[in-house]
């Protein structure tokens, strides 16, 4: 099965490791991603003021280039452009008003009206996979390894982008026990890591890593599995403020979803990257016998 | 904190900027807390996001945008979904940084940021920071 599919700008660089092993890692259980032609940058962040339309631009023509393929689906892999596009996307199917605005202002393009559905690869992997079947093609379990799952804010907030229960979520859980990992809850689960913060005060973004970091630690946790490439910077590259701050805290390898999944269906580091991943995985992958 | 009421302020211009940008209807909000008590940079904040949305409600404008608060939240909406009365805080927080940043006063300015952080950090974290914090 096709499934076209948009990128984002951070997934060509510093996420290429949750990139390139989800392609891997859906190509193995039978879904071609298709990249989206021509796209843009999303936005990033979805315009909450009820005055400021052309910010919804950018997540629309998106939406449109994956139309112009003849698309009924886009899926994302970044949690940041999956927000903005799936908002977008629901503004554009339910406010008639600003609709017809930006309809009206993109000369170019031809009405779009929110005809696109925007789904994370996260619900594609549970709903048009399944556990079962992903559970078949599992070469390398993953026995052994305890993980914390962690979603922070945008794969769930708000209410109406939800991937799962805002509150409780557990399709991470589901997957990495579809693995074979051990999974391990914590409370912080669903809490912002601080977000775009890590720009003016990066001092407060060290104290949430540390909060985030130190409580899957005290829970036994080896590692932590995401989804963000937002989240992996800011939980990965503050640990190198926290080691010298805290003697007990050694550091701890931040993973993306989509990395452990390709190392389980046996497709190796290389789709990995995880040269560019934080809290250095190579050693507890190692012990674990999961990388030669 | 001493606050002066006036029927002026309750209905002032502010007031009214803050409604129609947020789309929200201020005067739900009870006072409950649960979006201070939910917080994940509250921390930090001098201001108290409860706080904030009583600020508006009562048209005291003045220590708003001197405050940290609406420059430390991150736009994650956990307030948002916990809020009993369906205030979207996240968008009044908006609202309040957009007042500021309409007049075309940065939070934070490119120049700032060093060569090698621009290089470290993701395009994600710099576009939605400058989307957030400058004008």
């Amino acid at each position: 099965m096709d499934l076209s599919y948009y990128p984002g700008c951070t997934l060509k660089t510093k996420a290429k490791g949750l990139e390139d092993s989800a392609i891997a890692s859906l190509k193995t259980l039978s879904i071609d991603l298709v990249e989206v032609q021509r796209w843009n940058c999303c936005g990033v962040t979805y315009s909450l003021a009820d005055d400021d339309l052309v910010h919804h631009l950018a997540p629309v023509r998106n939406l449109i280039r994956a139309r112009e393929q003849g698309s009924k689906r886009v899926g994302v892999l970044c949690s940041f452009c999956y927000n903005s596009l799936k908002r977008a996307n629901l503004l554009m199917k339910n406010d008639q008003v600003k609709r017809k605005t930006l309809n009206d202002f993109m000369e170019e393009e031809k009405g779009y009206n929110g005809e696109v559905e925007v789904v994370h690869i996260l619900e594609v992997l549970r709903d048009d996979v399944g556990w079962g079947n992903i559970a078949e093609k599992v070469k390398i379990s993953l026995k052994g390894l305890k993980v914390v799952p962690y979603y922070g804010c945008t794969l769930l907030r708000p209410q109406e982008v939800a991937i799962d229960h805002v509150e409780k979520p557990t399709i991470l859980r589901s997957l990495m026990e579809t693995i074979g990992a051990e999974v391990i809850e914590f409370p912080y689960a669903t809490e912002c890591c601080g977000s775009f913060q890590i720009i003016g005060n990066p001092d407060y973004i060290t104290q949430r890593a540390w909060d985030i970091l130190s409580s899957a630690l005290r829970r036994g946790a080896e590692a932590l599995v995401l989804t963000c490439p937002l989240c992996h910077f800011n939980l990965g590259e503050r640990q190198q403020e926290l080691v010298p701050r805290y003697s007990d805290f050694k550091g701890i390898p931040i993973f993306y979803f989509s990395q452990l999944l390709a190392l389980s269906l046996g497709l190796g580091s290389q789709v990995c990257h995880f040269e560019l991943n934080y809290g250095d995985p190579l050693p507890l992958l190692k012990s674990k016998k999961l990388i030669p | 904190m001493r606050i002066e009421i006036s029927s002026q302020k309750l209905q002032s211009d502010f007031v009214k900027k803050v409604a129609e940008i947020s789309g929200q209807d201020l005067l739900s909000c009870n006072q409950c807390g649960k979006c201070s008590a939910g917080c994940p940079m509250c921390f930090a904040m001098d201001i108290l996001p409860n706080q904030i949305i009583r600020l508006v409600q009562l048209g005291v404008e003045e220590d708003i945008p001197k405050s940290k608060t609406i420059w430390l939240c991150a736009s994650c909406f956990t307030c948002s979904v916990r809020c009993p009365r369906g205030v979207d805080l996240g968008k009044v927080m908006e609202a309040l940084r957009l007042i500021t940043l309409r007049k075309n006063i940065d939070y934070i300015e490119a120049a700032s940021i060093s060569a090698d952080r621009l290089r470290e950090l993701p395009q994600i974290a710099l576009v939605s920071g400058f989307r957030k914090h400058s004008a």
